[in-house]
C-alpha cells in the first residue's frame, strides 16, 4: 500500500520491543462488541490510474467554466490565475506546512501572512486586517458578533442587498435573535437602512458592490450610523472591484469584510475560499482568527509571530472572541501571490478591464427586446428583468452551452418579485464572442 | 496599614476604608511577561469573589477576582501602556485598582503574610 | 485570580554563539522592500473608462501595492517557502494534528477543471459529476461511522463542532427541552469545545478524569441532570487514550435525555476500526485535514463535515443532496429547516475531491491498516521512550498519540518548552506542548502512520539523547535553543505589546539642522 511504510516483518518486529503479542492487545480498551465487529460495504484499495480514472469520470460529468460563454457571479467570480500562483502554492513547503505555532521554523509562512495582512489593510483602506477567516460569509456573521460586542448593543440591520447566503449566515449564527433585522431584497437598488437606524443598533451592514451589482453609498451609510453611535460593516464579495472603488475605510466603515477568492483561487464549486476581515487600531482585540506581528529574536533579527493569541480558544476557551482554529492560510497565500503579481499597476488595469467588459455586457443586454438592465452603476456584475420566469430560460441556455448568470430565484426562491430576475457577471476572461454569443441566444429565446 | 492575601493570589493592602489590590510576586513569575491588562470601570460595584480584571500574558489569560466587595473608585492608568509595571513591581507601581470596602469584615476570611507564604511555598 | 495552566514561560532564550547560517537560506526582505508599485508580473490590455458607471464612488485613496514582474515573484515565494518546515521535508510528531502524507493524486484530482472550473451556482443539471462525488464521500463517511446523515459544509472542525452542537441546540428545542443550557465538557477537551458550547450561550461544566487519564464516569453520571443539553467527548480522548466505558456513558447521557457531541479529531486512530456511531455518539465532525490527509497549506484551509445520528439527522442545515426525478438534486432551502445554513454555497468541494481520491487509493482494508500502523507508531514511541520520560497514564495502551509529562525534567532547569526548541536543532517539529492542560508540561506526541521504523527510529533516539543531555545539566542546549533554524526565539512579549501587524512605509529621515 504505497502510503504505508511497514511491512509485515517490520510490523512484528515493532510488536516485539512494544510487548504486545499483536496489533489487538493495542486495542484492548475498545469494547469487544465494537471492535472490528462489522464489514464495510467499501472497495478495498486501488492502484492511483484506477483512482485517477474514476474521479476524471466524476469530473467528465460537469460543465466547466472554460467550456463556453460564462457570466456566473453572484459572490465567486471567475478570473485568470497566472500560472505562477499554482505552480507556487504547490511547493512542499508551502502546501505541506503547519500552523506556524513554532515560529522559529515558519517564517515562511509568518513573513507571508504579514504581507498578506499589510495588503488587506490596504485595499480596504482600514488600520489593521487578520490572517484569514474560512470566507466571507462566516467573515460577515463574525463582524456581526464583534460589533455587538464592542457597542454592548443588539440590534443589526441587514441591507437588502446582502447576497442571500450572507445573510442567511447571520441568521444561523444569530439563532432565533428579535434584534436582528433583514430588509428585504432590493434589486432596484432601493433602500430604507437609513430608517432603521437608532440608539440600540450595533451595526448596520452593507455590500457594495451589492447583490444585485449596484454601488451604494458608504459615506452617507457611515454618517447615518455613526451619527447614532452604531457601526458600519461593509461586505465586498468581488475583491477586484476595489481596484476601481474608493477603499471602505476611506469613507468611514469600522469593520470591513470580503470574500478574497477571486485572487488566485478557483471557483471549486464554492470551496475553499478566502474570508478577509480589517477593522480601526482600536477594536483590534475584538476581532476574531489569527494575528501575525512583528519582532525581533534572541540576536536582534527581525522576524515575524503570531500574537495577541489571548482572543482564541486555546487559550481563552469559553471566553474566547470565536471558536475559530484554522484559517485559510494557503487560500490567502494564493491571494497574496496573485496580488503581488499584479501589483498596484496590474490591479487597476485588471479592475477596469472587468468593468469595460461589464459595460459592452450591459450595451449588449439592453439591446435585446424584452430585456431591462436594471443597474445605473455597476463594477462587474448587473441585474436584468426579462419578461418570463428567469430559472427556466437559465437553464434553456445551459442546455446550449452558455452560462447565463444566475436566477435571483435560485437564492429567493419565495419572493415572487425577484422571479424574472437574473444576476450576469463580466471579467477579464468574458471575450465580445462570448457576449455576442449569449445576446443572441437571449434574443432568440425570447423571441 | 495590613495586606492580605487570597487562595488565588491577589493582594489587598488597606488603607483605612480603601483597599488597593493586584496580584502577588508569585502570580506575575507564573504568568509570565504580562502584555495587557484589562481593567474595571470606575464606579463598578463588585461583590467579593466577582470577576474584576484579566491579565493577560502571552500564553494565557488570567482573571482578577475582587478579594472584598466593594465599588472601584481608582484604577492603575499607567498599566494600559505599560502593563509590563505588573512584572516589575507587583505591589507598589503594578496596582491594579482601589476599593471603597463596603464589607470589612470579610477581610478577616483572608490570609496575612504567614498563611500566604506557606500556601506558595 | 485563575492560574491557567497554559501559563508557560515566555522570554527569548540565553544568548549563545550564533551559528553560521546556510548560503542557501538568506534573509529575505519584505514584498514592500523589493517590489515597486508600477512594476507587474501580470500582462493585460489597457482600457478606456473614461466614461463609467460607477457612480463617482471611484477610487481616490492610494492603494500603494507593490508589485513584483514573474522571475521576482518566483524568488520571493521559493526562498520564503525554505523558511519552512513541512511534512514533505520531516517529521511533525504533533499530538492532536494528525500530520500524515498528503498525497500528490489527491492535488491532481482536485486540479481536473470538472471539479475545479465549476461554479456554486451552475444549473444543477451541469453539475450532476459534483453532486456524485459529494453524495460518494457522504457514503463513505457514513459507512466509516455507522451513522444516518452527514453535513458536509462545514469549512473546519471548529466550524462542524459549531453545526453539531447546534443541530443538538434545535433537537432539544424541538423536545421542549430548551431549558436544558448547560453543556458537559472534560477539561482534557481542546479549547473549540467549550468556545463553541459557550458561543451557543451554553453554560460549561467541567468533568473531571479519573487517575488513569479516562472521563470520570462516576462523576459524569452525577453531574447529568434535566438542565445538561449534551456532552462534549473527545474519543479517543486528548490524552491519547480510548475511553473504555464510552458506551455506557453514551447511554447515561441519552437516558438523562442528553445528545452525545463527539470530538473526531482523533478518528485516525481508529477509522475502519470502530464505527462511532456503533458507541452512541450523535454527531461527530471529521477534520478532513488530519484524517482524511488534505493538506495543512500552513494553517488552512480544513474542512469539517458532521456525522449524525438518526435522532439528528432532521436538523441538518441546508444544502443537502437529493435524489430527484432527473438526477440529483441540491437540496438548499427547506422551510422546516431549523438550522438554515453556515457557510454561502455547498462546502469545501476541493477538501471533498482530495479526501475521496484518498479514501479510494486506501480502501477499506488500507484505512484500517493505517489506523492500526497510527496506533502501532505511537505505542513503539512510547516503548522506546518510557523508561526515561514520563508517563503520567501508563495503565492503558496508547492510541495513536503517547502522552508525556515534565516530571522527567524536574530539577534540570529545562522546561518542556526549552526540550522542544532543542528538539528543533536536530531536525524534528517539536510534539505539541502544554496540551492538554490536564497535565504539567505535557508533551503530546504523534508520529502518525506516514512515519517509516528508520525515522522513528531516528526520533527516539534523538529525544533519548536531549533527555541525557538535561539530565546531565546541560542546561545551555535547551535555553539558548534553537541556534539552527532561521530564526532564534522570538519576542513574543514585544509582539504582543506593541503589535505591529502590517508593514508602514519608514519615515523619510529628517533633514538635518544645519
Amino acid at each position: 500500500m504505497r502510503y504505508l511504510p511497514h511491512s509485515a516483518t517490520e510490523r512484528a518486529d515493532m510488536l516485539g520491543v512494544i510487548g504486545a503479542a499483536n496489533i489487538e492487545a493495542l486495542f484492548s480498551a475498545v469494547p469487544r462488541s465494537a471492535f472490528r465487529s462489522f464489514t464495510l460495504d467499501l472497495p478495498d484499495h486501488q492502484p492511483e490510474f484506477s483512482v485517477e480514472a474514476h474521479m476524471r469520470a466524476l469530473a467528465g460529468k460537469n460543465h466547466a467554466g472554460g467550456d463556453g460563454p460564462f457570466f456566473i457571479g453572484a459572490g465567486a467570480y471567475r478570473h485568470h490565475v497566472p500560472a505562477t500562483v499554482d505552480h507556487l502554492i504547490q511547493r512542499s513547503e508551502w502546501l505541506t506546512a503547519y500552523t506556524p505555532y513554532q515560529p522559529e521554523i515558519s517564517q515562511g509562512t509568518l513573513q507571508m501572512l504579514f504581507e498578506f495582512q499589510t495588503q488587506v489593510a490596504k485595499l480596504t483602506g482600514m488600520d489593521v486586517a487578520n490572517a484569514s477567516l474560512y470566507d466571507g460569509s462566516t467573515a460577515t456573521a463574525e463582524a456581526v458578533l464583534m460589533a455587538r460586542r464592542l457597542t454592548r448593543r443588539d440590534k443589526i440591520v441587514l441591507s437588502g442587498g446582502l447576497h442571500p447566503h450572507y445573510r442567511d449566515v447571520v441568521k444561523a449564527y444569530l439563532k432565533d435573535d428579535a434584534d436582528l433585522v433583514c430588509l428585504s431584497p432590493s434589486p432596484e437598488g432601493q433602500g430604507d437602512i437609513f430608517d432603521h437606524i437608532d440608539a440600540t443598533t450595533a451595526a448596520i451592514v452593507i455590500q457594495t458592490p451589492d447583490f444585485y451589482g449596484h454601488l451604494r453609498n458608504l459615506q452617507a451609510a457611515a454618517d447615518a450610523a455613526h451619527a447614532q453611535g452604531a457601526l458600519l460593516i461593509v461586505v465586498v464579495t468581488e475583491i477586484v472591484s476595489l481596484g476601481l472603488l474608493e477603499a471602505p475605510g476611506a469613507l468611514g466603515a469600522d469593520i470591513v469584510v470580503a470574500e478574497g477568492q477571486s485572487l488566485g483561487n478557483a471557483l471549486n464549486f464554492g470551496g475553499p475560499y478566502l474570508g478577509l476581515m480589517a477593522t480601526r487600531k482600536e477594536f483590534i482585540r475584538q476581532m476574531p482568527g489569527r494575528l501575525c506581528g512583528e519582532t525581533v529574536d534572541a540576536e536582534g533579527r527581525r522576524g515575524f509571530v503570531l500574537t495577541l493569541s489571548t482572543r482564541e480558544q486555546h487559550i481563552r476557551r469559553e471566553k474566547a472572541t470565536s471558536n475559530i482554529c484554522t484559517n485559510s492560510g494557503l487560500c490567502a497565500l494564493a491571494f497574496s501571490i496573485h496580488l503581488s503579481l499584479l501589483g498596484e499597476a496590474g490591479f487597476t488595469r485588471l479592475a477596469r478591464l472587468n468593468h469595460a467588459n461589464a459595460s459592452k455586457l450591459a450595451d449588449a443586454l439592453a439591446a435585446v427586446p424584452g430585456v431591462n438592465v436594471l443597474n445605473g452603476t455597476f463594477f462587474n456584475e448587473m441585474t436584468i428583468r426579462v419578461p418570463q420566469p428567469a430559472a427556466a430560460l437559465v437553464e434553456r441556455l445551459a442546455r446550449r452551452g452558455i452560462l447565463a448568470g444566475v436566477p435571483a430565484s435560485r437564492l429567493l426562491p419565495n419572493d415572487p418579485s425577484v422571479a424574472n430576475l437574473i444576476v450576469l457577471a463580466a471579467t477579464e476572461l468574458t471575450s465580445e464572442g462570448d457576449i455576442a454569443a449569449l445576446a443572441a441566444a437571449l434574443t432568440e429565446e425570447l423571441a | 496599614m495590613t495586606t492580605k492575601f487570597t487562595p488565588d493570589h491577589e493582594y489587598i493592602r488597606v488603607e483605612g476604608s480603601t483597599g488597593i489590590v493586584g496580584i502577588t510576586r508569585f502570580a506575575q513569575e507564573q504568568l509570565g511577561d504580562i502584555v495587557f491588562v484589562e481593567l474595571p470601570a470606575v464606579g463598578k460595584v463588585l461583590n467579593k469573589g466577582d470577576e474584576a480584571a484579566v491579565v493577560e500574558s502571552v500564553k494565557a489569560a488570567s482573571e482578577i477576582y475582587a478579594p472584598v466587595s466593594g465599588t472601584v473608585t481608582e484604577v492603575n492608568e499607567a498599566l494600559s501602556g505599560e502593563p509590563g509595571l505588573i512584572n516589575q513591581d507587583p505591589t507598589a507601581g503594578g496596582w491594579m485598582f482601589k476599593l471603597a470596602i463596603s464589607d470589612a469584615s470579610e477581610l478577616d476570611g483572608l490570609l496575612d503574610d504567614a498563611a500566604y507564604a506557606e500556601m506558595t511555598k | 485570580m485563575s492560574m491557567n495552566t497554559q501559563g508557560r514561560p515566555t522570554g527569548i532564550g540565553t544568548a549563545a554563539a550564533p551559528v553560521n547560517g546556510s548560503a542557501l537560506l538568506p534573509d529575505e526582505p519584505l514584498l514592500f522592500e523589493i517590489g515597486d508599485t508600477n512594476h507587474s508580473g501580470v500582462d493585460l490590455p489597457e482600457v478606456d473608462i473614461s466614461t463609467d458607471r460607477l457612480g463617482g464612488f471611484g477610487r481616490k485613496m492610494p492603494l500603494d501595492l507593490a508589485g513584483l514582474t514573474e522571475p521576482e515573484a518566483m524568488r520571493h515565494y521559493v526562498r520564503l517557502s525554505r523558511l519552512n518546515h513541512s511534512i514533505d521535508g520531516g517529521m511533525y510528531p504533533l499530538g492532536s494534528c494528525t500530520m500524515k502524507h498528503n498525497p500528490r493524486l489527491n492535488e491532481k484530482m482536485a486540479r481536473l477543471p470538472g471539479f475545479a472550473d465549476i461554479h456554486p451556482l451552475q444549473p444543477v443539471s451541469t453539475v450532476q459529476g459534483a453532486l456524485e462525488m459529494m453524495e460518494e464521500l457522504s457514503q463513505w463517511l457514513m459507512a466509516l461511522t455507522n451513522t444516518a446523515a452527514v453535513a458536509l459544509s462545514p469549512k473546519a472542525g471548529a466550524h462542524g463542532e459549531l453545526l453539531g452542537m447546534m443541530a443538538i441546540k434545535a433537537a432539544q428545542e424541538a423536545r421542549g427541552e430548551a431549558h436544558r443550557t448547560v453543556v458537559l465538557v472534560p477539561e482534557s477537551a481542546h479549547g473549540t469545545n467549550p468556545a463553541t458550547a459557550a458561543f451557543l450561550g451554553y453554560s460549561v461544566r467541567a468533568v473531571p478524569a479519573r487517575a488513569d487519564g479516562t472521563v470520570d464516569v462516576e462523576a459524569v453520571k452525577a453531574a447529568l441532570s434535566p438542565e445538561v443539553a449534551a456532552i462534549m467527548l473527545t474519543n479517543p480522548n486528548t490524552c491519547g487514550l480510548f475511553e473504555p466505558q464510552v458506551i455506557e456513558i453514551a447511554e447515561a447521557v441519552h437516558a438523562a435525555g442528553a445528545f452525545f457531541y463527539c470530538d473526531g479529531a482523533n478518528f485516525n486512530a481508529i477509522m475502519g476500526v470502530v464505527r462511532p456511531g456503533d458507541l452512541g455518539i450523535d454527531a461527530m465532525h471529521i477534520n478532513l485535514h488530519k484524517t482524511f490527509s488534505t493538506p495543512h497549506g500552513g494553517g488552512g484551509p480544513g474542512a469539517g463535515p458532521v456525522v449524525l445520528s438518526a435522532a439528528l439527522a432532521p436538523f441538518a442545515p441546508v444544502p443537502f443532496i437529493r435524489k430527484g426525478a432527473a438526477g440529483l438534486d441540491l437540496v438548499e432551502h427547506a422551510e422546516d429547516n431549523a438550522l438554515g445554513r453556515v457557510t454561502a454555497f455547498h462546502g469545501q468541494m476541493g477538501m471533498y475531491v482530495r479526501a475521496l481520491t484518498y479514501m479510494l487509493s486506501h480502501g477499506r482494508d488500507g484505512l484500517a491498516q493505517a489506523a492500526e500502523d497510527a496506533v502501532l507508531n505511537a505505542n513503539y514511541v512510547k516503548a522506546r521512550l518510557q523508561h526515561v520520560f514520563s508517563v503520567p497514564f501508563p495503565d492503558h495502551p496508547a492510541m495513536h498519540e503517547a502522552l508525556f509529562d515534565d516530571s522527567f525534567l524536574k530539577g534540570t532547569g529545562v522546561t518542556t518548552l526549552d526540550f522542544a526548541k532543542a528538539l528543533i536543532d536536530e531536525g524534528f517539529h517539536p510534539m505539541t506542548m502544554y496540551f492538554p492542560l490536564v497535565v504539567h508540561g505535557a508533551m503530546l506526541v504523534e508520529p502518525t502512520e506516514s512515519e517509516s521504523r528508520q525515522t522513528l527510529d531516528s526520533f527516539c533516539d534523538v529525544m533519548l539523547e536531549l533527555a541525557e543531555d538535561a539530565r546531565a545539566g546541560k542546561v545551555e542546549r535547551f535555553t539558548a535553543a534553537p541556534l539552527k533554524a532561521p530564526r532564534r526565539r522570538l519576542d513574543e512579549t514585544r509582539a504582543a505589546r506593541q503589535p505591529i501587524l502590517k508593514w508602514e512605509k519608514p519615515e523619510a529621515m529628517p533633514r538635518a539642522a544645519e
